[in-house]
């Protein structure tokens, strides 16, 4: 019996028949699409170059003899081969995202128009400072409005994402340390257990050894674990708040206070800045370092993983210690100062080539300004009545992980609710798919079984919201009625079923190779 | 507030439905005292156009690299992107979508990634790519980490021809695991004095070419002396348009490329964000810092494409992964690959020729000038010349005239002692009428 909808038509079109496979793969307007070194573009250019002059003789030896293997598509054959792909892909443009803690919000074109300005997009990175006041002043600006926000006197701007932010953080911190002759001893970072991978990864990646912190049973820092394991040997701890349970840090003063009374520094991961931007400065939470994903909380795009951009506020304490370069302004205009001699002496060097992500930067200050300090705190607000919503709804048929007191900008539930159902969390969430909805974060934070973790952000219309929860609601009936086999072999209608993870780490095919016997390039 | 959908009756609404009085009631976990009772001290909300107007002001402070003669290089390129690259990537499902975490609705990222790895492959000559890092800069520090976990040996020599920048960013990182690094003195043509300094010790040796200094090199016998050694080598290219004319990396025997693709289909952007190449044999995948896609099948057979080998991951071994790094450059592979792929061999070799061709023509040009000494014997499409002035005070009156001549090599290294050296780049984007602006500006700052 298939749904009808409200002028009586059924919902599927092909109810009550089998779907015959079609003849050439395709899928109504969805068609295959081959890799580029499938087609016949050896030799073709889709460019219109002048004929070069030269032919490199004058290199000699050095010149390139075998073909490279880079095939060439013509324009039309390019706009449709990525137009094709690009129908394969989900997108915040199309529906929601409730990727938990990884915060996919609208992504204004304003931002991508005002970046795309050839005074932003067109300029050196190392051409001459008195040519580039402008950009110079945008990057002023923007540390203004990001040391404004979290309370926090300093800005490193040049970290290229969050994790390398934290990197950052981590070595202004053992930079300190090393100042004040304790770097030998203090050789532990704390990390609670629910922390991103990236914490302890990034901890160990500046040399220090990793302690976990225990979880309370309402999702927060254990602070008697924390205290027990505060001392003279810790340089730092690394609390995420909110946290990625979706939770304020209760404790977060007391935390602080003990961390700082131990003689350690207060990292905060600021992956989810959203949740408080407006109504609460880190620096008032006795924070020493914090990055900030520009895509999460200030929706630069993501862009099908990147690229980030990560600066990190500092404290009085840690702000000497800051990488090059960095802006001043002396009154005669903009400097950029390159080298860690310049200014201050302390810094712990440089991390990457140039200034940082400069077209995120514009984004984010696009975004900002578009706001205002009355808009950012509304964001705050909106994020956190969107989850808290989600919650509400959903708690009656789905298990929340914490049910007690509110969420802040992601709403956390647990697999206990699928208890007895043989359908797994990831097996629901490859059924939301064929719904039209992305699946939310599965698995994550560890510190829960079967997590699923739903963050709708601020952008997000109620009536979206509805949508959603109307389709979780009917995917969680179905799976506490039996229904498993919607589940199971789900998704049935993406453009690819489920595919086999296990068989690409075991076997690993990560190019195109020509075919044996073909005589096709490389 | 255009980006808020929520509207004052949805909000009362919605907090019925969870049972809170206010909003306040949702931040009742944050500490009483540091709660802030109203907006910070910043402007309030601005339309589209205000933001527009401030912005546009700001940019137009700067002297942009198209509407100048030009000629910086030094790590980042101007070159022609086609429309068709900015089209694309500007598409919402590419520019809106996130990490491709469920493959089956994200083939349109997965299939590109591994377009593109097979794009980096072959352009570096090397077996395998990963799907990008932030910078090349960074993606040398990556190599010499991973080199340092393959050999379980401490030590990098790295060239003196190698980027400044590329240098500080590799010792900022490496030296916090331990890692020591010995750094040959700056010379423009001196890549095989790292050859002497290899040692029992040596995890790799870092070269670039074309050196910062433009200076294109062979390191074959670099490579050989290497191996013997048991080290690794690791070859950094920071234009990726040479190795469409220049013998790749992977047949001069590197073990690592770690390169910057800005050049392919990336703006300049005032230094980010850029696109890390990183490329390695094929048996030290395990290895290899960020991001891979890699082929599979569904549950029908169907060729499809996943991220994979997450287990070097942070995610998933933590504190012992082979990075921290959770993210790649997406949107700039993306333009990466779309541009190669419009370029194809034919048009990439045809780019490159070009690249040279101006940058000889603009050697030749400058030459000619009394006082002014090129020094780069073999270049691609950047070579250093020697000035009868401080470089950088050179590079000063030319901006007031609005000619970008380059890049001091003093900017990137003030204590090499080497402040009359000046760094000129030539692209496909140079003018002949920029090279003649150019010789004759000098010619009478020098003279002055």
């Amino acid at each position: 019996m298939s749904t009808m909808n409200t002028v009586g038509r059924p919902t599927t079109p092909n109810a009550g028949s089998e779907k015959p496979a079609t003849l050439t793969g395709g899928r109504g307007l969805l068609q295959n699409e081959a890799l580029i070194f499938e087609g016949d573009g050896w030799g073709k250019t889709g460019v219109d170059l002048p004929k070069p002059k030269t032919d490199g003789a004058d290199l000699g030896d050095l010149v390139r003899k075998d073909p490279i293997g880079l095939p060439g598509l013509s324009e039309p054959e390019a706009m449709r081969h990525y137009v094709r792909l690009s129908q394969k892909n989900h997108a915040i443009d199309l529906a929601i995202y409730p990727l938990g803690s990884c915060t996919m919000k609208h992504n204004p074109r304003l931002n991508e128009k005002m970046a795309r300005l050839p005074g932003f997009s067109d300029i050196h990175p190392l051409q001459p400072q008195s040519t580039v006041q402008g950009a110079l002043e945008l990057m002023d600006t923007l540390s203004h409005w990001l040391t404004t926000l979290t309370g926090m006197p300093a800005v490193a701007l040049s970290p290229k994402a969050g994790a390398h932010g934290e990197l950052c953080g981590l070595m202004a911190i053992r930079a300190a340390h090393e100042a004040s002759g304790q770097h030998e001893k203090r050789r532990k970072v704390l990390v609670p257990t629910s922390a991103h991978g990236t914490n302890p990864a990034t901890a160990a990646f500046v040399g220090y050894s990793v302690v976990e912190v225990a979880q309370t049973d309402d999702g927060r820092v254990d602070v008697a674990d924390l205290a027990s394991k505060l001392g003279d040997d810790v340089a730092a701890i690394m609390v995420t708040n909110p946290n990625t349970c979706g939770l304020f840090e209760r404790d977060i003063l007391e935390i602080s206070r003990l961390t700082h009374e131990a003689g350690a520094y207060f990292y905060c991961d600021g992956a989810n800045f959203n949740a408080i931007v407006g109504r609460v400065r880190p620096g008032d939470l006795g924070v020493d370092a914090m990055h900030i994903n520009l895509h999460k909380t200030f929706s630069t795009p993501h862009g099908g993983g990147g690229p980030g951009a990560g600066p990190v506020v500092l404290s009085e304490a840690l702000a000497p210690f800051a990488p090059a370069p960095w802006v001043v302004n002396d009154g005669d205009g903009f400097k950029l100062l390159e080298r860690a001699e310049e200014d201050a002496a302390q810094a712990f060097g440089r991390l990457c080539a140039f200034q940082g992500q400069m077209g995120m930067y514009v984004r984010a200050l696009s975004y900002m300004m578009s706001h205002g300090s009355d808009g950012l705190r509304q964001v705050a607000e909106d994020a956190v009545l969107n989850a808290n919503y989600i919650k509400a709804r959903l708690s009656d048929l789905m298990s929340a992980a914490f049910p007690n007191g509110p969420c802040m900008h992601e709403a956390l539930f647990d697999d206990e609710w699928l208890k007895g159902t043989d359908i797994t969390t990831l097996d629901f969430a490859k059924a939301m798919i064929d719904e039209g909805f992305h699946p939310m974060t599965m698995y994550f934070p560890l510190v829960v079984h079967g997590a699923m973790l739903i963050e709708p952000t601020e952008t997000e219309s109620k009536a979206e919201l509805d949508r959603f929860i109307e389709a979780m609601r009917a995917l969680a009936g179905a799976a506490k009625a039996g229904d498993v086999d919607r589940f199971k072999g789900a998704p049935f209608h993406a453009p690819l079923r489920r595919l086999d993870e296990t068989r690409a780490a075991r076997s690993p095919v990560l190019r195109w190779t020509a075919p044996q016997g073909s005589n096709q390039a490389a | 507030m255009r980006y808020l959908p929520l509207t004052p009756d949805d909000r009362t609404e919605m907090l019925a439905a969870i049972g809170a009085k206010s909003i306040d009631d949702l931040f009742v976990d944050v500490p009483q005292s540091a709660r802030l009772d109203g907006p910070v001290d910043l402007p309030r909300v601005a339309g589209e156009l205000e933001v527009e107007r401030a912005l546009s002001a700001m940019a137009g402070k700067n002297a942009t690299a198209g509407t100048t003669p030009f000629f910086c290089g030094a790590g980042a390129y101007k070159h022609h992107v086609p429309a068709t690259v900015d089209h694309v990537i500007q598409r919402s499902e590419f520019l809106t979508s996130y990490t491709p975490y469920q493959p089956e609705i994200a083939q349109g990222t997965l299939q590109y990634l591994y377009e593109f790895q097979t794009q980096v492959a072959n352009l570096t000559g090397m077996p395998v790519a990963n799907a990008s890092l932030y910078d090349g800069s960074t993606a040398m520090a990556e190599g010499v980490l991973m080199a340092t976990r393959v050999t379980r040996r401490n030590k990098a020599v790295i060239s003196g021809g190698v980027h400044p920048h590329y240098v500080q960013a590799t010792e900022t990182v490496v030296h916090a695991v331990g890692v020591e690094t010995q750094v040959l003195p700056a010379a423009v043509d001196a890549e095989a004095d790292v050859i002497a300094q290899i040692g029992a010790d040596t995890a790799c040796v870092v070269v670039q070419t074309p050196n910062v200094f433009g200076t294109a090199t062979d390191v074959t016998k670099i490579a050989e002396a290497a191996h013997a050694a048991g080290a690794l080598l690791i070859v950094v290219v920071t234009e990726a348009v040479s190795m469409g004319l220049l013998k790749s990396p992977g047949e001069m025997g590197a073990d690592i490329v770690a390169a910057e693709g800005q050049s392919i289909g990336n703006a300049l952007n005032f230094g980010g964000p850029y696109v890390g190449l990183f490329a390695t044999r094929e048996k030290l995948i395990r290895q290899m810092p960020g991001r891979l896609c890699g082929e599979t099948v569904d549950a029908e057979g169907e060729r499809g494409f996943v991220l994979t080998l997450s287990t070097r991951e942070q995610h998933i071994r933590r504190d012992k992964a082979t990075s921290n790094i959770c993210t790649n450059s997406g949107l700039c592979t993306l333009a990466f690959t779309i541009h190669m792929s419009l370029l194809g061999e034919t048009g990439l070799r045809n780019l490159a020729l070009l690249n040279h061709e101006k940058a000889v023509a603009t050697r030749d040009a400058l030459a000619a000038i009394p006082g002014v000494e090129v020094l780069t014997p073999r270049f691609f499409n950047e070579f250093a010349v020697k000035l009868p002035k401080p470089a950088a005070e050179v590079v000063e009156r030319l901006a007031e005239h609005r000619i970008l001549a380059g890049v001091p090599y003093s900017r990137l290294a003030p204590d090499a002692g080497m402040d009359d050296l000046l760094l000129v780049a030539a692209t496909e984007t140079t003018l002949d009428a920029d090279i003649k602006i150019l010789a004759g500006a000098l010619a009478k700052v020098l003279a002055a």
